[in-house]
């Protein structure tokens, strides 16, 4: 290890300049001259009350055998320190606290790094909403727009006697304003739109980082379905979307599934299964012999020219909680919190191992019908001593091909707050859409 | 009591609409677009009231505000400013340069009349 490397040798090195005894420098610190040895051949790890010591009796600063090496460390800590009374108090104590705690110690200044680094991401933030020029630009045109309008409207409306050159005039002005709005707000809409797509790179959990990680490669991962031993660290290594190491384990769980999934359902032969059975997922697990989650997850790991169908899939564990989604045209699930209650997911939630189909009907700006299977299974083997945990998936096909009759169509939504059926019995929240559509 | 406004706005249908509505008034209304000459005009027009917009070509209205307030002859000149950011920031630097008035666009047009009529009361 660097640190303790380079300590040990700064000690040897100057209890050798003193022309001191390797055995006396032990006997006076208190500990066995095998035990220093060790030490000072970097060995043994050194720090506290034992580093204080050794520097006394060596006359030097115990920085000085330790510097070069936790000096950026310390440089840290004492930059967290700054303004912080308690620990400016504490300050003469710094060497002890690297010493006796280094991983506390990396951890406090790794965090003091990571806040001054969100705030400077903050302030970047902040600069750009006050002084993004575009953004200024254009709202300074609406306005000028709607000021123009307003006061044209109101003298069209206000005036009684106006002559009708004038209000042929304004007329015209009002044609031309409007114009020039409806141009401003659609750059305004456009350009907001490209900001909220570029939002996508600053991810705020693992579970968003291994879902760009996916549908970038549209939930296909090619690289598993060949017939050869999974590669799946050189996979997660090469994945620049997983920047962290709880969004990499994620991902391997991920990963380690999907290449099970595809060792029971090949790909070319699965597709045509696929087609053949008409997507009928009790079927498929029937020829496979596998469990429908399994038939689920695969289904929606298909590529759409193979099956002719880009399958969405959600996936939740015993709290409603969502653990995977994949979208589907039309059909987003909520990115956070959670989803509409009535989904086929929640009832095959109370219902373990019960297989559930329903067509369901999204209430939106057109109406859109989703035929979905959900399924809820013990997420592991089932153990005799331990708690079950369970695992609720539902795969979502759009455009059913089966037009139901009326009363087997379930109303639903995606989430409370954007879902305009006001009277649902199943509302958790108020909806922010005022009015139905 | 003068019945002249000056209008400097580089807005042809802003200055369209005001121009109506302060003639239809009894005002003289007479208008400039151009930031780096708006001064000039200002000295020449010999306005009872100045109507001037915050973003101009040429020249930032706070600017010419500065060099109203700054000549002899038009120091205590009545000045309505119109901004198309109804910010507070622009509100302050406003009253701290001494704009009389200050009015957020988009205003009303009986606004801007009943601010123009007591500035010139004054």
């Amino acid at each position: 290890m660097a640190r303790s490397t380079l300590t040990g040798t700064r000690i040897r090195e100057r209890r050798m300049g003193m022309r001191l005894r390797q055995a006396d420098l032990a006997r006076s610190v208190g500990i066995s001259p095998s035990y220093l040895n060790l030490i000072e051949h970097n060995r043994r790890r050194i720090g506290g009350k034992l580093l204080m010591d050794i520097a006394r009796k060596l006359d030097v600063e115990p920085s000085a055998l330790t510097q070069g090496v936790e000096a950026a460390l310390l440089e840290a800590l004492r930059d967290a320190a700054v303004g912080h009374e308690a620990a400016a108090r504490e300050l003469p104590r710094i060497e002890e606290l690297v010493g006796r705690f280094p991983g506390w110690a990396q951890l406090l200044a790794d965090s003091h790094r990571r806040v001054a680094e969100l705030e400077r991401t903050v302030e970047l933030l902040t600069d750009r909403m006050t002084h993004d020029p575009f953004l200024s630009a254009s709202l300074h045109e609406v306005l000028s727009t709607v000021t123009a309008i307003r006061s044209t409207a109101s003298i069209l409306v206000e005036t009684e006697d106006i002559d009708s050159d004038w209000q042929d005039r304004f007329h015209r002005n009002l044609y031309d304003e409007s114009q020039r709005l409806a141009e401003g707000a659609q750059a305004l809409v456009a350009y907001l739109d490209e900001d909220s797509a570029a939002e996508e790179h600053v991810r705020s959990s693992p579970q968003e980082e291994v879902e760009a990680y996916l549908r970038a490669q549209d939930y296909h991962v090619s690289a598993l379905e060949r017939n050869l031993p999974p590669r799946i660290d050189g996979l997660i290594e090469a994945a620049r979307e997983l920047s962290s190491s709880p969004a990499r384990d994620l991902a391997r769980r991920y990963l380690e599934r999907y290449a099970r999934d595809a060792a029971h359902m090949p790909l070319a032969a699965f597709a045509a299964a696929a087609v053949e059975m008409k997507l009928d997922p009790a079927r498929l697990a029937q020829r496979f012999g596998v469990d429908l989650g399994a038939v689920f997850r695969r289904v929606a790991a298909m590529p759409e020219e193979r099956i002719g169908v880009a399958a969405g899939l959600v996936m939740c564990d015993g709290s409603g909680t969502l653990t995977f989604r994949k979208p589907v045209k039309g059909f987003s699930p909520p990115r956070f919190g959670a989803a509409c209650p009535l989904w086929p997911l929640y009832q095959a939630l109370s219902r373990p191992m019960t297989p559930v189909r329903a067509v369901i009907e999204l209430a939106g700006r057109s109406t859109r019908r989703f035929l979905t299977y959900a399924i809820c299974q013990p997420a592991q083997m089932a153990r005799f001593d331990g708690p079950q945990v369970l695992e609720a998936a539902m795969l979502i096909l759009p455009d059913p091909p089966l037009a139901p009759a009326q009363g087997e169509v379930l109303p639903a939504g995606t989430s409370c707050r954007i879902c305009p059926r006001r009277d649902c019995v199943a509302r958790r929240e108020p909806s922010i859409l005022a009015d139905g559509f | 009591m003068g019945r002249t406004v000056l209008l400097i706005e580089d807005e042809p249908n802003i200055i369209e609409a005001i121009r109506f509505i302060l003639s239809r008034d009894g005002w003289v209304v007479h208008t400039h677009s151009d930031g780096t000459t708006a001064y000039q005009s200002v000295l020449e027009k010999r306005p009872d009231v100045v109507i001037l917009d915050v973003m101009l070509p040429g020249k930032s209205g706070f600017d010419i505000l500065r060099d109203i307030r700054g000549g002899s002859e038009t120091g205590a000149l009545p000045v309505l400013m119109l901004t198309a950011k109804g910010q507070a920031k622009d509100r302050e630097m406003a009253e701290q340069i001494g704009a009389s008035r200050f009015m957020a666009k988009p205003f009303s047009n009986t606004d801007v009349l009943s601010a123009v009529r007591e500035l010139a009361e004054g």
